[in-house]
């Protein structure tokens, strides 16, 4: 049991000045253009609900959101089963282990544009490894700047080289963690392979997946600056992810209504996201 | 149901050997008779586990052969062997309901379900989890789940043996008798050969007609948990069972006769090929007393223990620590006591293994 | 099983060809870039990197971005310790709410906040300073260090507090001297972590800047668009952003995934 104590509060309070600053402040901004109209000159008028309606009912909206959606789903579906294929596929225990660990892990420390840029040289097509292998080697025409398909294709395998060793590395956490008895007991109780996974790995990596799942999903549901360096969100607006085409709106055409709005929209689905996140993780947390 | 040998078995975790101490196990020849209930005790690392393992096949031994009913089984995998293990903390599969734990070991080898169901129905009543079967498994409380991991073990009917190791670790203290009994009791209704393995020298006493002691990958000892008691084999079967463990005293062999502190003790009965030189007496605190007489060895007693039907007395003599246990009256610490030792109980032990022979006592 | 050993391996390859592209391109000299294809460096050329090393606008983009990841480091670890802290050891009012509201932030859109931030921080002043930089990333660093923190004072064991109180130790007497090295691989993976987040961020770093604390990040954009001409540049840039990473990752290796989590593994 812990101890009832409101002086934590003393505790917590640099952490919430600080973030509060940083959370709240920006958060009430977006709060005011999105519901006013301005034009200049830091003259505003009160336009009520109307850039939410426009935002809601707007094609681009519409588009970014079902291309965010489709990579988000892609990047899981071809994320998660790989993640755990791999960390299934590798040593327990060796000398081998610290070596898989930090090579896996070497790309989610690279920084974010460093990502995009690398990939982009990666498949230029006469100069890159991989786009001279395709276009030159295989004979597939292959230019992401050209084609969407490409593009697309280009953008996911990315996703997928830096990010599945966080599936990887989740799943094989709550791999080593199953005793060894569980093994021996199934062996003796004639399980099959599948049964193991079925009934003993898979049960026991419950926790972990879900969180993988989860930061899966708002990590590339969030995700800007690869995409933006690799393809621009083209050709045409063929990759215009959702923080793109906010960025775009924001930034680019200064329409900041419009991008408030569509901002609370955005924040409003990573939070329901985030809720569930929590919910399931203090749920184990209790049992445990 | 089968008779178990295992024949000039070895076995070592690294993968080039090379002297005795590399071994885990040295050297086992033991043969478990069909439908006995039998206790493997030692302390942690001695090597119980590992010849528990080899016996269900999770690990192969470096050399020697393991035989159920003179078939060779030492290359087969687990599954093949028609064995069963309990494990020290309790393995059940957590999305499954009781009831399809039980089936599962049944179900993976291709029974029917009507065969599934009754032999189910039955393991469950006899467990008494009979309420529990539609309950998921993850929510029981630990010592239902051991039972559960029992359960899988005997569902199959035809298993050759079933083991045990340690199975009662996570069990709390006022459950443990009750699973153990309920152990005895199903070893006497499905009549498998049992092996339990532990540290613990009352579980291995109370559950088993024969125990086997091991130390350092070696069998001490085979026999009655009354022959562990009173004749030990080895003095470490004597500190090992009883509490306080076996009195041994350092002696001389010399005239054909045994001395400890210049005083010539008697034994149980004549002495075998014993070199004169070092030896060890042994005798348990159950059979010392303080003499009313005058007579018997010397010592001066440092503590006194009451623990309720009896008390233990630690006494010194010859710089070597003597315990006995009495009943009613006892000295009090510091008192100049006689020890008197029974000398039908009384052994001799050389280089650690007994050496006298029951008989006519010698002085 | 040997194929299963093999899956491993691949993924790994596959992980390494994208790295080594790239390294390989900033030993090529750009004539070598330009004139087409060739799978390793025909001239070994150092001239990408002595480029970057004298130039300062390339040079400083480096060390601004140190400068700033340092920074958060510091702050996040600093004000996250005692409110991991708290979170671990007391159970006060709103204390689960407090906690969830911290998560919300790890997973808010930094598009989100790219403009706001940009307003605010120039309204107070800090606009292209290290400083805005260091705050801004706390808006993620901060729940990513009291989560992780948090999850390994649990580990701790609360009969170590009540033992220092009962020896007469005053609270920050045994917060420095028996707390903190209880968990000080905790306080390694945390700040690991907050330099991490805040290194690979660009977003929001290159919004907040314009010269006086330009990132390495805002550097590189400078050329990215280029096909071909001063790619061998931008690539010996990137391999030099892997370098911080590659040399810290091996002391964290067994923490890596308990980090990504937010300590909750």
């Amino acid at each position: 049991m812990k101890t009832q104590n409101q002086r934590a509060w003393l505790f917590v309070t640099p952490v919430l000045l600080l973030v509060a600053f940083n959370a709240l402040i920006p958060m009430m901004t977006v709060v005011n253009y999105s519901v006013q109209e301005t034009f200049g000159n830091n003259l505003f008028f009160w336009q009520g609900l109307d850039w939410f309606e426009q935002v809601l009912r707007s094609e681009r909206f519409h588009n970014a959101l079902g291309r965010q959606f489709l990579f988000t789903f892609l990047i899981l579906i071809i994320e998660v089963p790989l993640g755990i294929a791999i960390a299934l596929a590798m040593p327990k225990q060796g000398p081998w282990v610290p070596f898989c660990l930090v090579t896996m892990a070497l790309p989610m420390l690279i920084p974010w544009n460093v990502v995009g840029a690398m990939w982009n040289i990666f498949t230029l097509p006469d100069i890159g490894l991989l786009g001279y292998f395709m276009n030159h080697t295989l004979g597939i025409s292959y230019d992401m700047t050209q084609n969407p398909f490409a593009a697309w294709v280009t953008i996911i395998v990315m996703d997928v080289w830096h990010w599945t060793s966080l599936v990887v590395l989740l799943a094989y956490a709550g791999l080593v963690s199953i005793p060894n008895a569980y093994y021996q007991a199934a062996e003796i109780d004639g399980a099959s392979n599948w049964a193991v996974f079925r009934f003993i790995q898979l049960p026991k990596m419950k926790t972990v997946l879900t969180i993988a799942i989860l930061l899966r999903f708002m990590d590339s549901f969030n995700i800007y600056t690869e995409p933006f360096v690799l393809t621009g969100g083209g050709p045409g607006n063929s990759t215009t992810l959702l923080s793109i085409d906010l960025v775009k709106i924001a930034l680019g055409q200064f329409d900041l209504g419009p991008a408030a709005a569509m901002s609370l929209i955005y924040f409003a689905i990573t939070l329901l996201a985030s809720w569930l996140f929590y919910t399931l993780m203090t749920k184990n947390d209790n049992k445990s | 149901m089968a008779q178990i040998k295992l024949s000039n078995l070895r076995h070592s975790y690294l993968s080039k050997p090379e002297s005795d101490e590399d071994y885990a196990l040295k050297k086992i020849d033991l043969t478990w008779e069909d439908g006995g209930a039998y206790a493997l005790l030692g302390p942690s690392g001695c090597g119980k586990s590992t010849l528990l393992n080899i016996i269900s096949g999770l690990l192969v031994p470096s050399d020697g052969k393991i035989l159920f009913d003179d078939q060779d089984v030492t290359a087969l995998p687990p599954a093949k062997r028609n064995i069963a293990q309990v494990f020290q903390f309790p393995v059940i599969y957590d999305t499954m309901t009781v009831y399809d734990n039980l089936a599962f070991p049944l179900r993976n080898r291709g029974r029917d379900e009507e065969t599934v169901k009754e032999r189910v129905t039955a393991i469950a009543e006899m467990l008494e989890v009979t309420d529990m079967l539609t309950t998921r498994a993850s929510n029981l409380s630990p010592d239902n789940k051991q039972k559960i991991s029992m359960g899988r073990g005997l569902v199959r009917q035809d298993v050759n043996v079933v083991m045990f190791d340690e199975p009662l670790t996570v069990i709390d203290p006022h459950l443990k008798w009750k699973l153990r009994s309920k152990l005895k009791e199903l070893h006497q209704r499905v009549k498998a050969t049992m092996i339990y393995v532990t540290h613990d020298q009352t579980e291995a006493l109370t559950f088993a007609d024969q125990v086997v002691v091991m130390q350092d990958g070696e069998i001490v000892q085979i026999g009655t948990p009354v022959e562990l008691f009173e004749r030990p084999a080895h003095t470490f079967v004597g500190h090992f069972i009883g509490s306080p463990g076996m009195n041994v005293l350092p002696c001389d062999v010399k005239d054909g006769g045994v001395f400890f502190a210049g005083e010539r003790i008697g034994l149980e009965g004549p002495l075998e090929d014993v070199t004169n030189g070092a030896a060890e007496i042994g005798i348990r605190p159950e059979f010392v007393s303080v003499s009313g007489n005058g007579t018997g060895l010397a010592a001066q007693v440092r503590k006194v223990a009451d623990i309720g039907r009896h008390k233990v007395v630690e006494a010194i003599a010859n710089n070597s620590r003597i315990h006995a246990i009495l009943e009613g009256d006892a000295p009090n610490a510091g008192d100049q006591v006689n020890l008197e030792f029974k000398q039908s109980q009384t052994r001799l032990y050389k280089d650690g293994w007994l050496a006298s022979t029951p008989g006519e006592g010698v002085q | 099983m040997r194929l299963k050993s093999l899956v491993p391996v691949i993924y790994i390859l596959f992980l390494m060809l994208p790295i080594y592209w790239l390294v390989a391109m900033s030993f090529k000299t750009t004539n070598e870039i330009l004139a087409g294809f060739s799978l390793f460096p025909q001239t070994w050329t150092l001239a990408n990197y002595i480029e970057i090393f004298t130039d300062p606008t390339w040079y400083w983009g480096y060390i601004n971005s140190i400068i700033y990841v340092t920074m958060n480091t510091v702050i996040s670890v600093l004000v996250a310790l005692p409110a991991a802290y708290a979170f671990s050891r007391y159970s006060f009012v709103g204390d689960k709410h407090l906690f969830f509201w911290l998560l919300t932030n790890r997973m808010a859109p930094a598009a989100v906040f790219a403009l706001p931030f940009f307003q605010l921080y120039s309204a107070v002043g800090l606009f292209d300073t290290h400083l805005a930089v260091a705050l801004a990333h706390c808006l993620f660093n901060i729940p990513l260090a009291v989560w992780i923190l948090e999850g390994f004072m649990s580990g701790v064991p609360k009969e170590l507090d009540e033992t220092a109180y009962v020896d007469g130790y005053s609270f920050p007497r045994f917060f420095a001297t028996i707390f903190l090295p209880a968990i000080k691989s905790g306080v390694g993976v945390a700040a690991f972590f907050c330099f991490m987040f805040s290194w690979v961020e660009m977003l929001l770093s290159k919004t907040l800047t314009a010269v006086e604390a330009k990132p390495i990040a805002a550097v590189m954009t400078r050329t990215a668009s280029s096909a071909g001409y001063e790619l061998g540049l931008l690539a010996a840039a990137g391999t030099l952003t892997i370098i911080p990473g590659a040399i810290v990752i091996y002391f964290v290796r067994n923490y890596i995934a308990k980090g990504f989590a937010l300590g909750r593994v």
